[in-house]
């Protein structure tokens, strides 16, 4: 075991996929010779040389089919895209082509791709470093989507998406790359070295994607979550004295349904919570199918937090974020419902 | 694990860090060789424009050549002042960057000439859709600099209400278009926005500017045809200044010689211009602009210069490039060279330069001054919080309204 932050568990897994199968390649913008512009690619071109990782044209597009067309050669290619927010140009490539070709072929062809991305605010990026777009990706059929929320989760998910035989879109939030945040932006930043979950494996390891946590365990209500806002979640529940049950989904698609309905049916009560806009975003699905399927269980609305439906604002940046207050207030109306 | 050669090609530069820096592969033509067609010749003829180099001031410093736009001496000092003012703000805001009072900066040290040149060459009516490295134009253009820094610090004054990350200016009323921090999604937006002047049936063209770099996107492409097809009055500029963070041209590039070539397929006019020759980018943008307004289309130009600082205040150059490539570029610097030629030509001396720096820093200073009286971005005051629910639609809906009471603001 060592004390690992995210990046060095993303890289440590990327490094033994990279020793241990010749057909893993990572290659993405800046992400060759400079190591990424988070690092977390550090070190792999020198060790495993310029063609298994390298740098990309300025073109997510391209990036994509590559991957794709790669992976269906027999590679299992990791593509990084810079940040979530420039992974548009890209779109295309992966709605109609990467995650259809299994589908279209009738399973003739398949593209393991895994694609790399930080996402998430809380690091005064503006509207263009600090999306998270996760849910766009949910409405794909074909691509699996992960999110870890620590770097213990990160390496063991990160291997279990290259190994995967499907294309996974591997969301990294970036605010939680150096350390476990609670949405106190003024406060002391913590860093992964006192976390539990900072404790990481150097050798290899998976976790089981579709599988969710409880991170902390309670009977009044469930918190379902993923990401930086775990820790939020957390930190509010602290604070308010709550006996609070919070799930940490780590995948998103497919998400674990029975861990979410065994918790609801439990506490009958519910907070579905994302950092993306409101509308449309993960927490619609998820307060969607808690309702059918605990409907007869549940003793007040399912509520959402989630960030307001305007673009990322920079200077406005914590007024944006959901932080703890606004887990707080859910967790008052959910309670005295 | 052994490495083995790649088994694909993968381009790699020169030198890295660690090794001397060296530019001897760069073969760079005479000052004034290059011929100045007409400006409605067909752009295929304009292949070796793409190839070459249009070069005005020579080692010397003196102008030769056809490309001579033949200013007087007040229009280059005009623009040499702007040149230094670009220069001393980048580097006062850098300072301010580094003491915390803003959230990040964009220098455009080395890369003066290609903004502030193009600007004087183009009417200030003429519509830019610049990126995020040509700061030159709005000091070209007259920009008030407490304005400018008013928005880099996201205070109250800050005419984008504190949405944008530092140097993404808009300025409409200088014809400046809002900068995306996304790559090349401006390119072809230039062009249509060129179009729709054309179809009003004004004299107005737009021009604009995007790395070398971002040449390798999508977006790229959709411009060069769109500018090519509908013959459109654009000026569509390709700043390699060598690097896109810590990568180098050649990723971009590949086996294409230049980047200017890339328009040669699409059927348009190509330059290729030393982006440290202010004359040169001044003649290159003039030509291109009247070709455009007078029908004959777009013309794609290379400036070819040297991003001598790091891309953002987010990265370290020295852990991808050599120390000290900026002292050797082999095109000089812009400022340098063009308070050379002032001198040789008896319009200007050492004593007025040093005089000029002093009275521009200490401009600077003082707007900064002025500026953090509307506020900084941690102690306040900012555009109120409310204002981050308007301006997502003409007027908010139900949601938002719910929202912002939410948030009880």
């Amino acid at each position: 075991m060592a004390k690992m932050n995210m990046i060095q568990a993303l890289n440590s897994a990327l490094d033994n996929m990279m020793e241990k199968d010749p057909n893993v390649l990572s290659f993405g913008e800046d992400a060759g010779y400079f190591g990424g512009v988070f690092r977390v690619t550090a070190g792999l071109q020198e060790k495993y040389g310029l063609d298994r990782s390298f740098d990309a044209p300025i073109n997510e597009a391209a990036i994509v089919a590559m991957a794709t067309g790669m992976a269906a050669k027999g590679l299992r290619p990791v593509a990084e895209i810079q940040f979530a927010d420039y992974i548009f140009p890209g779109l295309d490539q992966i709605v109609s082509e990467l995650s259809r070709i299994r589908y279209r072929s009738a399973g003739q062809f398949t593209t393991p791709v895994t694609i790399r991305t930080p996402c998430g605010g809380g690091i005064r990026g503006g509207q263009t470093h600090s999306m998270s777009p996760e849910a766009f990706f949910t409405q794909i059929p074909g691509v699996q989507v992960v999110m870890p929320s620590n770097p213990y989760d990160a390496k063991g998910l990160l291997t279990a998406a290259i190994e995967n035989d499907d294309p996974v879109i591997f969301f990294e939030p970036k605010r939680l790359y150096n350390g476990p945040f609670d949405g106190h932006s003024g406060g002391a930043l913590s860093s992964w070295g006192a976390h539990p979950k900072g404790e990481v494996p150097e050798d290899y390891y998976s976790l089981p994607l579709g599988k969710a946590d409880v991170v902390r365990e309670g009977s009044e209500l469930s918190i379902i979550t993923y990401g930086t806002l775990v820790h939020v979640a957390l930190a509010a529940v602290e604070q308010e004295g709550i006996d609070a049950e919070i799930i940490d989904l780590k995948t998103l698609v497919p998400y674990d349904i029975e861990t979410i309905t065994r918790s609801v049916n439990k506490t009958g009560r519910c907070i579905v919570a994302q950092e993306a806009p409101r509308t449309s975003g993960f927490g619609a699905e998820l307060a969607a199918q808690i309702q059918e399927d605990c409907f007869y269980a549940l003793e007040a609305p399912i509520q959402r937090v989630a960030g307001w439906d305007t673009p990322y604002p920079h200077a406005h940046e914590w007024s944006y974020f959901p932080g703890p207050q606004r887990f707080i207030n859910a967790m008052r109306e959910v309670l005295e419902a | 694990m052994t490495q083995s050669d790649p088994r694909f090609h993968v381009p790699a530069p020169h030198v890295r860090p660690g090794d001397t820096p060296d530019f001897s592969h760069i073969a760079i033509p005479p000052a004034g060789e290059a011929k100045r067609p007409a400006v409605d010749v067909a752009g295929p003829e304009t292949m070796d424009l793409a190839l070459g180099l249009v070069r005005v001031l020579d080692h010397n410093h003196q102008a030769v050549g056809e490309w001579d736009p033949k200013l007087t001496a007040d229009q280059m000092r005009e623009g040499l002042k702007h040149m230094v003012l670009t220069r001393v703000y980048d580097d006062r805001m850098l300072k301010l960057q580094r003491q915390g009072k803003m959230s990040f900066y964009m220098k455009s040290t080395g890369e003066e000439a290609v903004a502030v040149a193009a600007a004087m060459a183009l009417d200030n009516g003429d519509m830019v859709f610049p990126s995020y490295r040509q700061q030159g134009i709005l000091f070209a253009r007259g920009r008030d600099i407490v304005d400018m820094m008013c928005h880099c610090i996201s205070n109250s004054r800050d005419n984008l209400k504190g949405r944008q990350l530092p140097v993404h200016y808009t300025w409409a009323e200088g014809n400046f278009f809002s900068i995306s921090g996304n790559l090349t999604t401006q390119f072809p937006q230039a062009v249509g926005y060129a179009m729709a002047a054309q179809y009003k049936g004004e004299k107005q063209i737009a021009a604009s500017w995007i790395g070398e770099g971002s040449s390798a996107e999508g977006d790229f492409h959709g411009a060069l045809v769109l500018a090519s097809t509908y013959k459109a009055p654009v000026i569509l500029n390709i700043v390699n200044n060598q690097w896109a963070i810590s990568t180098f041209q050649g990723i971009a590039a590949g086996e294409a010689p230049t980047f200017a070539l890339k328009g040669q397929g699409y059927g348009l006019a190509t330059l290729r211009i030393d982006g440290n020759d202010f004359l040169a980018v001044y003649a290159a943008t003039q030509w291109a602009a009247e070709r455009a307004r007078a029908g004959h289309g777009a013309t794609v130009i290379e400036s070819f210069t040297y991003r001598a600082d790091a891309h953002s205040t987010s990265d370290d150059p020295s852990g991808y490039r050599p120390k000290g490539e900026d002292a050797i570029w082999p095109l000089g610097d812009p400022v340098e060279r063009l308070k050379q030629h002032l001198i040789g030509l008896g319009e200007w001396d050492e004593e007025r330069h040093e005089a000029l720096e002093k009275e521009l820093n200490e401009l600077v200073i003082a707007s900064y001054k002025e500026a953090e009286s509307f506020g900084t971005l941690h102690d306040g005051p900012l555009s109120p919080v409310s204002s981050i629910f308007e301006d997502v639609y003409a007027e908010p809906d139900w949601r938002l309204r719910r929202q912002r009471q939410d948030l009880g603001v």
